[in-house]
């Protein structure tokens, strides 16, 4: 029996972890291509949810969760357009300030425009509820959100290895100089980056807010894990990134069943294990960027 | 050489003389002029949505006192901050106390940043409200001379949701499972809760003590699935409450899930089809007394949303320090503390009258247990809760829910 528990806390931290995965592999994405680690991206991962919050109202959650993705990641162009592209060359003290300004920014204005107070939100009813499968329990809910993320990293795997779009990022990241050199302009390739993993951190949000507390300091909570997860599975590194996001969802969930009250710090100690070992990450060797 | 140093010396001497007559008369222009009142809740963390409630319950409070000609016949100037965590919350009352010249200290919810400023109040000498923390160790074993404790204790909270439990069968005989904020107000509550099963010949299987960042519970609600518990028993504080209780209905266990401790904000948060159970609370903005509904048309009229009731807390308590300075003629802590361990008795916009216990310092007032209304029959977002009747019954003393002398250690030192 023991172990069919802790099994089950290994599925259920491998679900998590795909659901952190949404959020650390569109800040990862920015860093490797742009060079710039986005402390704004929490703040587009809490726009992805009260945004989906207001279109539920009007739409149903069905269509919110869809379209309020895309709506901040047209944001997105106009944050890479106006703000990153100044800093892609700059000292990443400034990227890093401008991008953490912003993220205060955004806390505020989402302060002014819904309140202070969270706002509600509810899973549609059709996705309530637990699916039981044997002896193993999983949250109905939690599963759409695992085939979703699933469907994305596929997605996203597609286009950076199978698109001619993808071929031009990869190499932007290995040797923009030589990309350069060839007359390629790296930086509309960037916006449709941005665009990426701005989405993507609005979708985690939309996809959260039924099933979190819906306030506006949510991005700074988020961020915390997500820097984790990239940290862990090495700056850059696409694969690394899905990795470390698994292992903290299941890490976690380990911790919390043997001992509940090591739970939140054991990825700490996983993070720092870790760089003990492979200071850049588990598979972060190949950046030679920023060295 | 030597001119150059006397230069000096003027210019130095002129610097300080400008810099004094540019900062004394400030200072003693807040001492005359207006009587300042430190004022320190949490605006950020998991507390954070409920501390705004309360900041705005105290303007509110400061600004009907001022416009009714203040207190002394001076305006109140109303010092109100981000107390953010315990340290924090020292440091700040601390400054207010002996920079910024405040006269007396309100405040806080959180139990743990509560306690550092009780022992800031008790080094200087002065008196602080502890509005909306609900431990019952800081009016305990912690208590101290300087502090008062105006909501209600974990132990009250556990009796009247206990009561409402025990009435619908759900508690002789049955499995709890509890999950407990990790910090001095969870372990506190849990405490009261042991009490209350062991009384009641309930059986707690389990319980999971959850570190106060936590956003998601479902390792936790895998490990309540594995128990089987009758019911579930939520121990947790501000946002903690918003997210269990809709992972809980998320998951969709068929076990209910009632708690010893919910803020009607954190309620709200939750949204009206996730929330179910029997829950207490201290006050509700549908509470049937004028004075009570008066502040509800104030508050609803100036913020454009009814108040919760932390907002209520601090609130009723700017403005019974207010009549007790009036009535005093007094500042003095020594003076102020003698007035309220008369047990003077205080509208607070409940149908009995309460009064700070002398010996303990607790505000022993009526609480009341609730239900959640269905959603078809909610008014607006905020009507979400049906209030059961208060407690203890109008026949028995107000005191019979409170920890008696023999349960609560506190003694004070002279």
């Amino acid at each position: 029996m023991q172990f069919e528990f802790l099994l089950e806390q290994v599925v259920n931290g491998l679900v998590l972890g795909g659901y952190y995965l949404l959020i650390a592999l569109g800040l990862s994405l920015i860093f490797s291509v742009g060079g710039i680690v986005n402390l704004a991206h929490g703040a587009f991962y809490a726009l992805g949810a009260y945004v989906c919050v207001e279109l539920t109202k009007r739409l149903g959650f069905g269509a919110a969760v869809v379209i309020s993705p895309f709506a901040v990641a047209l944001l997105g162009i106009l944050f890479e357009r106006f703000i990153l592209r100044r800093f892609y060359t700059a000292d990443p003290i400034l990227s890093l300030l401008v991008t953490f300004g912003l993220a205060m920014v955004a806390e505020q204005a989402i302060r002014m425009i819904w309140g202070a107070a969270p706002v509600s939100a509810e899973i549609p009813q059709s996705f309530r509820g637990s699916v039981i499968v044997g002896d193993f329990l999983f949250s109905r809910y939690r599963l759409l959100i695992l085939a979703v993320v699933a469907a994305i990293l596929l997605g996203i795997w597609l286009l950076l290895h199978k698109t001619s779009f993808g071929r031009v990022v990869r190499a932007g990241i290995q040797r923009p100089d030589m990309v350069a050199a060839l007359g390629i302009r790296l930086q509309p390739y960037m916006t449709g980056i941005v665009m990426l993993g701005v989405g993507m951190a609005a979708l985690g949000g939309a996809f959260f807010a039924p099933i979190t507390t819906v306030h506006p300091a949510m991005g700074a909570e988020i961020m915390t894990v997500a820097f984790v997860v990239v940290v862990i599975g090495g700056l850059g590194s696409f694969w690394g990134v899905i990795i470390a996001a698994l292992l903290v969802g299941v890490v976690r969930g380990i911790a919390i069943h043997f001992e509940p009250a090591a739970g939140e710090a054991s990825i700490y100690v996983l993070m720092f294990l870790v760089l003990l070992v492979r200071p850049r990450g588990l598979l972060g060797e190949r950046i030679e960027k920023f060295e | 050489m030597i001119r150059t140093s006397r230069r000096t010396l003027l210019q130095t001497g002129a610097a300080f003389a400008g810099a004094s007559a540019l900062g004394f008369p400030a200072i003693v222009r807040a001492q005359t002029d207006k009587i300042r009142i430190g004022h320190l809740t949490p605006l950020t963390g998991f507390l954070g949505v409920i501390g705004s409630y309360a900041q705005l319950g105290a303007k509110l409070a400061a600004e009907e006192i001022n416009g009714s000609g203040g207190i002394l016949g001076k305006p109140i100037d109303l010092l109100s901050e981000d107390s953010i965590n315990p340290a924090t919350a020292a440091t700040k009352a601390q400054r207010m106390l002996e920079q910024d010249g405040a006269v007396v200290l309100l405040g806080e919810i959180s139990s743990a940043s509560s306690l550092t400023i009780m022992q800031v109040a008790e080094r200087n000498k002065k008196v602080f409200f502890s509005t909306g923390a609900r431990s019952d160790a800081l009016r305990g074993k912690n208590c101290n001379k300087y502090s008062f404790h105006c909501d209600i204790p974990n132990t009250v909270m556990v009796n009247a949701v206990g009561t409402a439990l025990s009435q619908k069968g759900m508690v002789k005989g049955k499995k709890f499972f509890t999950l407990t904020a990790d910090y001095i107000f969870g372990h506190d509550l849990l405490k009261a809760a042991k009490t209350f099963f062991g009384a009641h010949d309930a059986n707690l299987i389990g319980d999971e003590l959850i570190a106060t960042d936590v956003t998601d519970f479902s390792p936790y609600l895998l490990k309540v699935r594995q128990a089987k518990p009758d019911v579930v028993c939520c121990n947790l504080a501000g946002n903690q409450v918003t997210n269990l209780v809709k992972q809980y209905a998320e998951f969709g266990f068929p076990y209910p899930l009632v708690g010893f401790n919910l803020n009607t904000g954190d309620a709200w948060a939750a949204g009206a089809g996730n929330l179910s159970g029997t829950w207490p609370t201290v006050w509700y903005h549908t509470l049937n007394n004028p004075t009570s509904q008066a502040f509800v048309a104030a508050f609803a009229k100036k913020y454009g949303k009814p108040p919760e009731n932390h907002a209520w807390i601090d609130y009723v308590t700017l403005k019974l320090l207010a009549e007790a300075i009036n009535t005093t003629k007094s500042t003095d802590s020594g003076e102020l503390i003698a007035y309220f361990e008369k047990q003077a008795q205080f509208d607070i916009g409940k149908a009995r009258k309460a009064y700070f216990r002398s010996w303990d310092h607790q505000l022993v007032q009526e609480a009341y247990p609730f239900t959640v209304k269905p959603k078809d029959q909610m008014k607006d977002q905020w009507d979400m809760l049906v209030l059961g009747d208060a407690v203890p019954a109008a026949n028995d003393p107000l005191e019979t829910i409170y920890p008696t002398r023999e349960q609560n250690p506190c003694e004070m030192k002279a």
